[in-house]
């Protein structure tokens, strides 16, 4: 096998299971939109990292921040309703970052690249530096967990039981933030969402705990990934979407197989 | 054990408006280790309100809210719904309020074979019980209660409020209750306040088996864990929740 498979199936798979983790928690939360509003925004990240060339994921991050830390000050008002404030920032966050990406064309910049991930051309130094971010985030989820789990069923209940409901959301974002950084190279901006979402819907069908959701997520996340890049390689197809629509096949499968179940 | 020692929480002066309707005005309350505080008013009282303020959840425009450091907090809310895509058992939900023997809370309050059902799927009543367990497994120091009883009929209320009494006599925690049913309160408590935005009246109700009505309608029940409180207002609320003075109690 070439070694260019390998580090994609590594990079891929890595990002994969972290997403299913972080995304039972989406789901839960209903933070679908949310993601998009992340993801989308990340490109101007993108742009901005390269225009002062300090690399994308630190521009990643600090823009997936930024509009993170926006939107938690906006949902204080009632003026704008949630969703509509997130499809804003969503959208402006993603033309302002294809504008942005306009100037920086000189540099031999390839749009569709970040739009839709390019897993096949990832380096070793890629690789460590995915591994390394998603250990971070593995590391403070798993002291996140059930400070997490507990305002996610029920945040007043949390708040008068001690959680710190502000922090733990910060945080939560913080971690997104990271995953959406260490994904853009995989799926690409706009198909980062569907990591998070369907492994965690699929796996639903399945789990009896919240533990055992976020780890047939990433499973099913891992599994997709294979999937995809092989038949990125076998029939030529684009490797992002190749991955996203295997984990919708796997979800497809899943709801058939729950209501084979039930019948 | 001195005087200031018992003291859970108090409320001076608290004032709330939202969106320029006023909610709670001038409410002073304070609330003590073993005694039960029921607190009882027409709907938009602000009720809900009063012990959203206590709980730290809602800030007041005005007053001062003060509670004794390290209060451990039983909170039963009114209703709260459950994502349904969370696969969660009730004993993972009660285990979620904290450190403590999930399988003991659960056999006491009678639920124990709900340990292992989806919470999304038992029923109302069996959900007040879970919430129940899951503030009273946190050993608590207060325990606050949303209209426990709502949903309820005057049986299942009664029997209760009987278990929330057996059970503060054996943890000796605090309880203040909220409650829309402006007659009936729980028999064991020591204070009752009528809420309508600013307080009404407040004193302590008369035993339930006492009462004629209550007899004539349910025969002689000496532990019904219920109790009548009668109103003793000097004023009347117009439709706009203005106060009108008056010498009888309106709704008594």
């Amino acid at each position: 096998m070439d070694e260019f498979i390998i580090r994609a199936m590594i990079a891929g798979s890595l990002v994969a299971a972290v997403a299913g983790l972080l995304g039972v928690f989406v789901v839960w939360r209903r933070m679908a939109f949310f993601g998009d509003t992340l993801s989308h925004s990340a490109l101007l990240g993108v742009a901005i990292g390269m225009l002062l060339n300090i690399g994308f994921m630190v521009g990643v991050v600090a823009s997936t921040l930024l509009v993170g830390i926006i939107l938690f000050l906006f949902q204080r008002q009632q003026r704008v309703s949630n969703d509509a404030l997130l499809g804003i920032l969503a959208h402006s966050g993603l033309s302002l970052g294809l504008i942005a990406l306009s100037f920086v064309q000189t540099q031999n910049v390839n749009v569709e690249e970040w739009l839709f991930g390019d897993v096949l051309s990832v380096t070793w130094d890629d690789v460590t530096w995915i591994a390394l971010t998603l250990v971070l985030v593995v590391g403070v989820m798993a002291w996140l967990w059930r400070p997490l789990l507990t305002l996610t069923v029920d945040e007043e209940l949390a708040r008068v039981e001690g959680v710190n409901a502000g922090l733990v959301n910060l945080v939560f974002v913080g971690l997104v933030a990271l995953l959406v950084a260490t994904a853009m190279q995989v799926v690409g901006a706009l198909l980062i969402t569907a990591l998070l979402i369907i492994p965690a819907s699929a796996a639903r069908s399945f789990a009896k705990t919240p533990e055992q959701m976020a780890l047939f997520a990433a499973v099913i996340g891992v599994v997709s990934v294979f999937i995809g890049i092989t038949a990125s390689l076998l029939l030529d197809t684009p490797a992002g979407p190749s991955i996203v629509f295997s984990s919708a096949m796997l979800f497809f499968m899943s709801q058939i197989t729950r209501v084979l179940k039930a019948a | 054990m001195k005087d200031s020692d018992k003291i859970l929480a108090t409320l001076k002066h608290v004032s709330l408006a939202l969106e320029k309707r006023q909610i709670l005005q001038d409410i002073s309350i304070t609330l003590e280790a073993g005694k039960v505080l029921t607190i009882i008013g027409p709907n938009g009282a602000g009720k809900s309100t009063l012990l959203r303020i206590l709980l730290g959840l809602q800030k007041p425009d005005a007053g001062e809210v003060t509670r004794k450091p390290g209060l451990r907090i039983g909170y039963v809310p009114q209703s709260i719904s459950i994502e349904s895509t969370l696969p969660l058992t009730v004993a993972r939900f009660v285990a979620l309020g904290g450190k403590g023997n999930v399988k003991e809370v659960l056999a006491e309050l009678r639920i124990a074979h709900l340990a292992k059902s989806a919470i999304q799927s038992i029923s109302g009543g069996e959900f007040q019980r879970v919430l129940l367990a899951r503030a009273i497994m946190r050993k608590p120091d207060l325990l606050v209660l949303d209209e426990p009883a709502q949903g309820v009929d005057v049986m299942g209320q009664g029997e209760l409020y009987d278990r929330i009494s057996t059970l503060r006599q054996r943890y000796g925690f605090g309880v203040i209750m909220v409650s829309h049913d402006l007659h009936l309160v729980m028999e064991k408590t020591d204070q009752v306040i009528c809420l309508n935005q600013h307080i009404c009246c407040h004193g302590v109700p008369d035993d339930v088996s006492r009462h004629p009505e209550y007899k004539r309608l349910f025969g002689d029940m000496p532990d019904s864990g219920l109790a009548v409180y009668t109103h003793n207002h000097d004023h009347a609320h117009d439709l706009q929740g203005n106060v009108v003075h008056s010498k009888d109690c309106d709704h008594g």
